[in-house]
């Protein structure tokens, strides 16, 4: 199964070279791609809203079509028309730039995702995803790099103090939780033996025993999720946004359609990230195929979706359960828990995928740095940290008199 | 090796777009006034570097620039940036380094004549050609690439690894004072907590 998908691997679009036909099938997908993106967040932001409201016992949007299912489209058509404003103190041109770092690459994540099957259109059969490059889930983990710019310059240049802040926090955060969300990720990697999204889906496709959730051990998944929401700012972890702490965080000074596409960014990389768990960890489109005709590309599409939509619920559930985290408690569950966990995770799956002495081998090694690293904190918690255990910035020590000595008293100094 | 001959319009077209992309970058990161926006044509730069990678096939090189380079280090700058300060434009014409600006003229000269003097053999680089051998399936690459990294090249790979930590690790310690609690504390200049900290009471 696995060999046989590693030959066949790539989008059997291109096998027989580019011909017109298949720049208009890849045209389709690309525009496809994006429609779909853009209703996701449609619906997305109405789904959390109701569900929110319903946790929350109110009633939520009703007004705007069916059970307020065009809230969104009239709060965007609203936000379009306002005043665009763009305060004076700011950095003009990286103030407009901003919000297209923050959604272009949230779009680019959702290229690599297999949405279904494949599917044959006039000769050529093609897979049900905007793109499957070999490199796969390491796209998506570059864009959502990239993705940390938006915030990060949003902030910056918005030449305010509460922004500022807002993106120095969110630089520290996504940078942190990257590293374990990298880390489980390469435990997928590693048992998958591939980068590529479409491989690693292929090879969960054996029914629900073979998801990578269970063969790797629920840990890498849970990292995963706990990192996934710290790198979307997401609640618990929206400290980012912390509007009873920082007014509305990065984007405090952004207005008309720049606040749009921030917003859109925001709730597209919820459904991403969404469907990026489903497609490590559960499967992606993979699931029991009801035999009638067709059923082979609606079923998987239909998996998919659903395993996402429950996927959106859990965050949104999350959003309504939990209160906003401290920031320094958020610093510290990522590196001294997450990092940690995810390291000694990601040995114990490379030495189980050698062989079972190799396993329990490192199975030991990593007891042995647990007890390591125990009595570091051990150590470190019974110091004293005080400012004064911290040198001042360079700029403001005082320089040594010796050397202000020789650099005033030339000649002078010498009858000391 | 792509050999020149052998290129099609669309590799052309790629490469030109990167070309431009870093070039411009370059250009950028030196002629901006502003700390940040130099940092932001870096990444320009790091990116048309990326596309160069994958005209070539090395897709995984190229995601790992991004996520490295444009993901990482960069945004460490623009961290360090935006915590000192230094986000105003910078008077440079106070040159701290003497005669660096001919210095650099040289050594450009120097690197550029090596290039040319290397592109005229029509051999780009020193070491074997195709450690990674050539992209025929889609994953031989990174495959190949990892199984180089840790046999034939595993000593350089840790020593380099070994080098990250040992920077890391010098930098806490030169930030952090020594924890002697038995002994007197002091600030960085030796002088005890508590005394006068002016010239006039240090110098004794």
């Amino acid at each position: 199964m696995s060999a046989m998908s590693l030959l066949a691997a790539g989008d059997p679009l291109y096998q027989h070279g580019v011909t017109w036909i298949v720049f208009l099938i890849v045209a389709v997908k690309v525009l496809l791609g994006f429609g779909i993106c853009l209703i996701s967040v449609t619906l997305m932001i109405w789904f959390e809203r109701k569900v929110i409201s319903d946790m929350q016992a109110r009633i939520g949007p009703n007004r705007a079509g069916p059970w307020g299912l065009a809230q969104t489209l009239a709060d965007g058509i609203k936000l379009f028309f306002k005043e665009d404003l763009i305060p004076e103190r700011s950095d003009r041109i990286v103030f407009k730039l901003a919000p297209f770092l923050s959604l272009v690459p949230a779009l680019v994540i959702f290229a690599v995702i297999p949405v279904g099957g494949t599917i044959t259109i006039a000769g050529y059969t093609t897979q049900l995803q905007v793109a499957d490059p070999p490199i796969g889930i390491l796209l998506a983990i570059a864009m959502s790099a990239i993705g940390v710019y938006g915030v990060m310059l949003a902030g910056w240049s918005s030449g305010s103090k509460y922004p500022l802040m807002s993106s120095v926090r969110a630089s520290a955060q996504m940078i942190s939780y990257e590293a374990a969300l990298g880390m489980s990720v390469l435990t997928v990697v590693l048992i998958s033996g591939s980068l590529s999204t479409r491989t690693m889906v292929d090879v969960q496709g054996g029914g629900p025993w073979h998801w990578n959730v269970i063969r790797l051990g629920v840990i890498p998944f849970v990292i995963f999720l706990i990192a996934g929401i710290a790198e979307t700012n997401r609640p618990p972890f929206d400290v980012v946004e912390a509007d009873s702490e920082l007014v509305g965080g990065f984007h405090t000074e952004y207005s008309s359609i720049r606040f749009a596409l921030f917003y859109l960014a925001e709730f597209l990389n919820t459904v991403t990230m969404s469907a990026i768990v489903v497609t490590l960890f559960f499967g992606g489109p993979s699931g029991y195929i009801l035999p009638i005709p067709g059923g082979t590309i609606i079923f998987p599409v239909l998996w998919f979706l659903l395993k996402t939509v429950a996927f959106c619920y859990l965050f949104v559930w999350l959003r309504g359960a939990l209160p906003r985290s401290r920031y320094d408690k958020l610093m510290d569950l990522g590196w001294r828990r997450l990092i940690p966990l995810s390291l000694g995770w990601m040995l114990l799956v490379a030495g189980f995928l050698v062989s079972v002495a190799w396993g329990i081998g490192m199975g030991i090694v990593i007891v042995v740095g647990g007890l390591v690293l125990s009595r570091a904190w051990e150590l470190g918690s019974e110091r004293e940290f005080t400012d004064s255990a911290v040198l001042p910035p360079v700029a403001s020590r005082l320089i040594p008199p010796r050397l202000v000595r020789d650099q005033t008293d030339r000649g002078e100094g010498e009858d000391q | 090796m792509v050999l020149a001959t052998s290129m099609t319009i669309p590799d052309i077209l790629v490469f030109v777009t990167g070309a431009l992309m870093i070039l411009v970058g370059a250009a950028g990161v030196i002629v901006a006034k502003n700390p940040v926006h130099s940092a932001l044509c870096l990444v320009l730069t790091l990116f048309g570097v990326a596309v160069l990678f994958i005209e070539q096939q090395a897709d995984f090189l190229a995601a790992v620039q991004v996520i490295v380079y444009a993901g990482a280090v960069v945004v460490m700058f623009l961290f360090v940036i935006m915590f000192l300060g230094v986000d105003r434009t910078e008077d440079v014409h106070d040159e701290p380094l003497m005669g660096q600006r001919p210095l650099a003229i040289g050594l450009v000269l120097v690197l550029v004549g090596s290039i040319v003097a290397l592109g005229s053999e029509a051999k780009w680089s020193g070491g074997s050609h195709s450690v990674v051998g050539i992209n025929q399936g889609p994953y031989q690459n990174v495959a190949n690439l990892g199984k180089a990294i840790f046999t034939t090249y595993l000593f350089a790979f840790e020593i380099t690894s070994a080098l990250l930590v040992i920077a890391v690790v010098g930098a806490v310690v030169l930030a952090r004072r020594s924890m002697i609690t038995n002994a007197p504390r002091t600030d960085s200049l030796g002088n005890p907590l508590g005394a006068t900290t002016d010239f006039e009471g240090a110098d004794r």
